[in-house]
């Protein structure tokens, strides 16, 4: 489901003297539909660089980034766009939306975007938030207000609307206390078992080695210093 | 409408060819080219003087352009040349399908009519005839944009400036165009105000499917709003692609000073 062959990124500084920062080489990977990759490295390695390349995010300066039939490296916008409307999620680590739009539709906003009836896609959005202990009061609220922790749910609920055939999940673990670590747990089962294609970055061990099928140490794409 | 699925073969509904727009030896805005899909947002940025109200004004057809095409996919006749078009079919056309949002409300009000009148106006430059009716579907659009309907009979001049801006977007989109040029939408409105005319115009996109090019040059704004972004510099497109990847990894010097050079709040 999702490729990588030969992928290579690095940042030009064009203000900066035009210095050229290479951040990885040749990464080479491949996760197959109800397989659950782990990104390990030190921080700074290029784990959610990596995930933003696959996204779209950050362009690739050469290989092929096939997710599905598209290779991401290459694709117009609007293949990108439908892309990420049809098949590929992405929970960031931050929570990104357009202020005062209530925390249900935020949710929802994925389901609606694939033509899901808007009754349907609120009841899904509900029950996500339930499931994630959201309480009910909050739901109304445009979720900017809320703390760090209901943000990141939020942000959960919302990658986990609509059932993605490839996600992306950037840290979807961290600051989350036992009862919600463990829902979004079976969240990630759940996509699995539906034959989700995940790629992960968990700093949280015991959660990485619960969903994860397989690692990938990035360290090993960072760029060989010539001796 | 959402049969948006892997359509390779869809007609874009706008393609610009090398459009080109001088002011005597000056440039305005030089070989622009771009096609954009039904249901797509484009943002345009730059800073003053860059051109994108040029180029924007060029392809709605309000200044004529030196060179170059806009072929619009017509409902009845497919991509036709707007700028080939007669002056009658264009205004038709900027009657019906084509909507233009200025950056000043009063620009595209009627300020000496009233919000409801501003409204109907539209409905009846398309054959609006039943008084009714149209007082209806006036309602129903100040709802929309969020200005209460005991307001129907005051004018745009007793409104605050961002109703006046919520009300040219409901006289602009009441007709149910299919493209709408947008001129600095949120420019000179309080935050909270912006926010929630950004919200509107998200839903309004989703829900009519609507196609729109936004010239901007608040980065949160295009952030928010647009699919796609274009970045012009002295009339000259310097960089172009998903929004996101063009302000989180741009590849144009220019693009990366604008971008590195956001205040965070």
């Amino acid at each position: 489901m999702i490729e990588l062959e030969n992928v290579s990124k690095s940042f030009t500084l064009h203000n900066q003297g035009s210095a050229v920062i290479p951040v990885m080489e040749r990464v080479n990977l491949a996760v197959a539909a109800g397989e659950c990759v782990g990104l390990v490295g030190a921080s700074g390695a290029g784990k959610s660089t990596l995930m933003r390349v696959i996204y779209g995010n950050y362009l690739a300066a050469s290989g092929r980034v096939m997710v599905g039939d598209l290779d991401v490296a290459q694709a117009e916008p609007r293949q990108i766009i439908a892309l990420r409307r049809d098949t590929l999620g992405y929970v960031s680590q931050f929570l990104r939306v357009v202020p005062r739009v209530a925390a249900l539709d935020v949710v929802a906003e994925p389901l609606l975007a694939v033509g899901t009836p808007i009754e349907a896609a609120r009841d899904k959005a509900a029950s996500l938030l339930a499931e994630l202990n959201i309480p009910e009061r909050l739901w109304s609220l445009s979720p900017t207000t809320f703390s760090g922790g209901e943000q990141q749910r939020v942000n959960i609920a919302r990658g986990f609307a609509y059932d993605y055939p490839a996600l992306l999940l950037d840290e979807p673990t961290a600051s989350l206390d036992a009862k919600n670590r463990a829902t979004v747990l079976r969240l990630i089962e759940g996509a699995k078992a539906r034959g989700a294609a995940i790629i992960g970055i968990f700093h949280d061990e015991a959660a990485r080695d619960q969903v994860c099928d397989s690692f990938i140490d990035v360290s090993a794409f960072s760029p060989q210093v010539a001796a | 409408m959402s049969s948006q699925t892997g359509d390779q073969e869809m007609t874009p509904l706008l393609q610009v060819n090398a459009l080109t727009k001088m002011y005597g030896p000056r440039i305005g805005c030089k070989d622009v080219s771009f096609d954009l899909y039904p249901g797509e947002v484009m943002g345009i940025v730059g800073e003053s003087g860059s051109g994108k109200s040029t180029l924007l004004n060029a392809m709605a057809g309000h200044h004529p352009p030196d060179r170059g095409e806009v072929v619009f996919d017509t409902r009845a006749d497919g991509p036709v040349d707007t700028l080939k078009m007669s002056e009658p079919e264009r205004r038709m056309l900027g009657r019906t399908d084509w909507a233009f949002v200025h950056q000043h409300a009063r620009d595209g009000l009627r300020m000496s009519v009233s919000a409801g009148g501003n409204i109907g106006e539209r409905l009846m430059a398309v054959g609006g005839r039943h008084y009714g009716e149209i007082r209806t579907q006036a309602a129903d659009w100040l709802g929309r944009v969020e200005i209460s309907d005991s307001r129907i009979d005051d004018r745009p001049s007793a409104f605050s400036g961002g109703m006046q801006q919520r009300l040219q977007i409901a006289r602009n989109l009441v007709t149910g165009p299919r493209l709408v040029f947008m001129d600095e939408p949120t420019g000179g409105l309080d935050v909270s105000v912006q926010a929630r005319l950004l919200d509107l115009l998200r839903s309004l996109v989703r829900e009519m499917g609507l196609s729109a090019i936004i010239v901007t040059h608040d980065l949160a704004v295009v952030r928010l709003l647009a699919d796609r972004l274009m970045v012009m510099k002295d009339g000259h497109v310097v960089e172009s692609g998903l929004t996101d990847q063009v302000l989180d990894d741009p590849q144009h010097a220019y693009t990366q000073l604008l971008v590195s050079s956001v205040l965070q709040v």
